[in-house]
């Protein structure tokens, strides 16, 4: 490319930084502009109290995409975890709990009909999850639009979902725009289990079990290479955009903290750069955004500047927040009832039935936080010491359901939350709540505030049939490139969607890199 | 009526009565009436070609308040119309009215009207279809103040040779000096009455613009003093010849407004339409401006043209063919009628590219009916330039008395 001004990357999060470093790998001057202090986004380490760090938004690495970490040498660049592939221990009331292995469950009670039954649920669902995992890297087709090489790319999904078979096509088909509860329903009795599969498609989701489309949102939890077992990154998420920082800087692309993006300039019909927040104004030849789209097309660049139907769909985009963010900082390792301490720093859940988590979501619907709110634990700090001091010990979890403009004040949403959150620990490790030194607790809105996704909603939009593929954002940006001449989006916010994958912001630099040959 | 929309009581009329039903029910000796955007609107008062007669040789009072009317200002107001028609707006200056479309993001036409720069940063805007919604969606991002006041602006056509003298006869002192599209303002009856020199018949002629408190003093006033002149009322049939002769288009009938189009495929752009004259590339943004340039570079799938056709067999809806025998479909008729004015068989019709250069060979498959028997003629149609009808005194100013 001739023109000496750089693409400069709105937003140094995850999807930003892989964006940069395969454009700078591709030989392209590129800038990214990162608002905080530190780059990450959402993918971020930071003391929440002395001497105690944590995840502060993502604790757990589910989805993250193999190419990008293999493309970037992200393991030479520092990434390491310190524990791969962690179980999931539903906890159960009176000690009797569930040890969930991939396609195996250990210990509890549990019906041997549930049992048996879970391997063979399991497998279909992982089946049914690599048809989505292959559209990960693929730039969703422009239905509307025609030409061949848009329907062969449509053409491709379908035939990935003809080749499961015709049984396991129709059974896909079937189940995957509905809701969990249903199928969970249909195929085991225990309550516990029931729960804990269905908090894995509800968590993070604007969605209660029985909300339809909680059957995608599983698939695509399951999506990755991991087949949905989560890792712990030694050091915590931040590791993983520290080493792509890395990567970025590796490739000879250049990273400004501090910088936050005001708004978009354009020249005539076209993207000229960016101004920030102090006035000072960069050229660019081409701005990628890695902010979510409601930010970057209404905040940063405008409605006026778009079309009235574009900028409708952009509004009505459903981004709405409904899980809070809990950081406990404590002087010991919680001990909870009849558990192997060898167990405690694996992925630990409190979802004890369907209706404990259906209610959990209705008083979320009506703008109060959960009464009994249900959890996603981590305790990262006993298989990484380097979050706390000697002794003591983070646990970060992810409380359902907070919503994003309680009917309360969000500080007096917060402090009841907290209290509740507390008392439900407390139930399942009795004396947990006295062991805390301090406390941090995300409400949506706060997630919004120091994250800046609108709506504090983690994926920078639901994830649901009418924002997925080629609908997500919306129609008109699903490929990344937005109706502005020079200004294209890499988010979450794009296909395949939130999780702390990369993915976005690979297919993003492709989209790029084809459409601007030099 | 109108004491019953306030009280959210509008149930009660299926149909509304305009300002001015008192008078024009008077003077409908035909009792031909149609539904008008909601209001009852009179098909015809007396006699279609005596009131057409009116239009082009003395001059003829249309109901316009059925017209949707939305009054925009704010400080955004330049700018979200510049974001929402094709055209440039800056270009209409204060005491302007302009003739503009609006398109989808497809670059499709939703509608078309007329912006009425009032005051300085205080517009009108006209539109054939209810447009509240598109309007309200397009406001997102501007702060402007969007009312629709069609229940609340009375506004009567005057048009036809006699018109300027009439509006001198009823107090518009130097009402001759208005050009084409300029708007005018005089005080009426305690309050306002606005004139602007715009009409859908191609001919001299005024809209005039006041509240419903004072319609039937305006109505008064005008007959009174425009018997001497010969005024008379039209209805919506002596109306719509004026507007093929003058070529203007009409929603629904020359093109299907997108929103409504269900099919693809079915709706235009404004070059398809026309109306490239209204199409400014140079505005950086307005719906539809990169379909449009997409369309520009990629070609047109129709064109709109004005036919001359043989004989005096109206050609209603009539098929257009590129031969005599044996030919293809290559367009159709969307309005027609006999111009009395221009003494010729006309139409408007939307042709498939690349037909409708002047001079191809054209031809129209006309069925009509004589004394309940069909028949069927092939006449050879000429694709003509401009209006069918364009008397000077459309545009000279100062506007003769006659």
């Amino acid at each position: 490319m001739t023109d000496m001004n750089p693409i400069v990357i709105i937003g140094g999060g995850h999807n930003g930084l892989v964006c940069a470093a395969y454009l700078a790998k591709a030989g392209r001057k590129v800038l990214v502009l990162e608002a905080a202090a530190n780059v990450g986004g959402a993918a971020i380490t930071r003391e929440f109290s002395p001497g105690f760090r944590v995840s502060a938004c993502a604790h757990l690495s589910y989805l993250l995409d193999a190419d990008v970490t293999r493309d970037l040498s992200l393991a030479s660049h520092g990434l390491k975890f310190a524990r791969e592939s962690l179980r999931t221990v539903a906890l159960g009331a009176n000690g009797n709990h569930l040890v969930l292995n991939g396609g195996t469950i250990e210990g509890g009670n549990l019906p041997a009909a549930d049992r048996a039954a879970y391997a063979g649920f399991h497998a279909n669902l992982r089946k049914f999850a690599r048809v989505l995992g292959k559209q990960h890297n693929r730039r969703p087709p422009r239905i509307a639009a025609g030409g061949n090489s848009e329907l062969i790319a449509a053409a491709k999904l379908g035939l990935d979902i003809r080749m499961l078979g015709r049984d396991p096509m129709r059974e896909f088909l079937r189940i995957a725009g509905i809701n969990v509860f249903d199928i969970l329903e249909e195929a085991f009795e225990s309550q516990q289990l029931k729960g804990t599969l269905a908090l894995d498609a509800v968590l993070g989701t604007n969605l209660g079990p029985r909300s339809n489309n909680s059957v995608l949102t599983l698939l695509h939890r399951m999506s990755g290479a991991s087949a949905g077992l989560p890792s712990l990154v030694e050091g915590g998420m931040g590791s993983v955009t520290q080493a792509l920082q890395k990567a970025v800087l590796a490739a000879g692309a250049s990273v400004r903290t501090g910088a936050t993006v005001a708004r978009v300039t354009l020249d005539g019909d076209r993207v000229s750069g960016v101004e920030l927040a102090g006035g000072e104004k960069i050229a660019a030849s081409l701005v990628i955004s890695n902010a979510d789209p409601k930010s970057t097309l209404l905040t940063l660049l405008g409605a006026r500047h778009l079309e009235t139907g574009f900028a409708h769909r952009v509004r009505h985009i459903r981004a709405k927040g409904m899980a809070a963010k809990l950081h406990l900082a404590l002087d010991g390792l919680p001990a909870f009832t009849q558990l192997d301490a060898a167990l405690a720093g694996e992925r630990l859940t409190i979802a004890p039935d369907l209706t404990y988590l259906e209610h959990a979501f209705d008083a979320a619907k009506y703008g109060d936080c959960s009464p009994a709110p249900a959890l996603e634990i981590s305790i990262p700090t006993v298989h990484d010491r380097t979050l706390a001091p000697s002794g003591k010990h983070v646990l970060s979890a992810i409380v359902q359901y907070a919503p994003f403009d309680p009917r309360a004040s969000n500080d007096a949403a917060r402090a009841g939350l907290l209290t509740r959150t507390l008392a439900v620990l407390d139930g399942y490790a009795p004396g947990l709540s006295q062991k805390v030194v301090a406390s941090e607790l995300l409400l949506p809105a706060d997630i919004e505030r120091e994250f800046r996704f609108t709506g504090g909603h983690w994926h920078h939009g639901e994830l649901s049939f009418d924002q997925f593929l080629m609908l997500r954002p919306v129609p008109g940006a699903a490929q990344y490139a937005t109706p502005v001449n020079g200004l294209y989006l890499c988010g979450a916010g794009c296909h395949p969607g939130g999780g702390v994958m990369g993915s976005a912001g690979a297919n993003a630099a492709r989209e790029v890199l084809a459409a601007v040959k030099s | 009526m109108i004491e019953n929309m306030k009280k959210k009581e509008h149930y009660r009329h299926a149909v509304y009565h305009s300002p001015f039903h008192a008078r024009t029910s008077a003077l409908n000796t035909l009792n031909e009436w149609h539904r008008w955007k909601d209001y009852t609107t009179a098909d015809a008062y007396f006699d279609t070609s005596l009131e057409y007669a009116a239009i082009r040789n003395a001059c003829a009072v249309f109901d316009l308040t059925p017209m949707t009317k939305h009054r925009i200002t704010g400080p955004d107001a330049l700018a979200f119309l510049n974001r929402l028609v094709t055209r440039d707006v800056t270009k209409i200056k204060a005491g302007k009215v302009g003739y503009c479309v609006w398109c989808d993001d497809n670059g499709q036409v939703i509608d078309d009207g007329t912006i009425f720069h009032l005051r300085e940063g205080d517009y009108r805007l006209c539109s054939q279809e209810r447009q509240l919604d598109w309007l309200s969606r397009s406001a997102y991002g501007f702060d402007i103040n969007l009312v629709e006041d069609t229940h609340e602006v009375a506004a009567l056509a005057l048009q036809g040779p006699t018109s300027c003298a009439v509006l001198k006869a009823i107090g518009c002192k130097g009402a001759e000096n208005l050009k084409p599209f300029e708007i005018g303002y005089w005080p009426f009856e305690g309050g306002e009455l606005m004139v602007s020199r715009t009409g859908f018949t191609g001919d001299l002629g005024y809209e005039l613009w006041t509240d419903f408190s004072r319609a039937l003093a305006l109505w008064d006033v005008l007959f009174d003093k425009g018997s001497i002149h010969g005024i008379r009322p039209m209805g919506t049939h002596a109306l719509e010849i004026a507007r093929i002769e003058a070529g203007f288009i009409q929603a629904h009938v020359d093109f299907l407004p997108a929103d409504q189009a269900i099919r693809l495929g079915r709706s235009r752009s404004p070059f398809e339409l026309d109306l490239a004259r209204l199409v400014d590339f140079k505005k950086p943004n307005f719906n539809g401006r990169r379909a449009l340039l997409e369309e520009q570079k990629r070609g047109s799938r129709y064109r709109l043209v004005k036919l001359d056709i043989e004989g005096n067999k109206v050609a209603h809806a009539a098929y257009i063919y590129d031969r005599k025998d044996n030919g293809n479909q290559v367009g159709t008729v969307t309005s027609s009628e006999w111009s009395p004015s221009a003494k010729a068989n006309i139409a408007l019709a939307s042709m498939q590219m690349p037909w409708g250069r002047p001079g191809d060979e054209l031809w129209a498959d006309i069925y009509y009916q004589r004394e309940h028997e069909w028949s069927r003629v092939k006449a050879r149609c000429r694709v003509v330039e401009g209006a069918f009808f364009d008397p000077p005194r459309r545009r000279a100013t100062p506007a003769a008395d006659f």
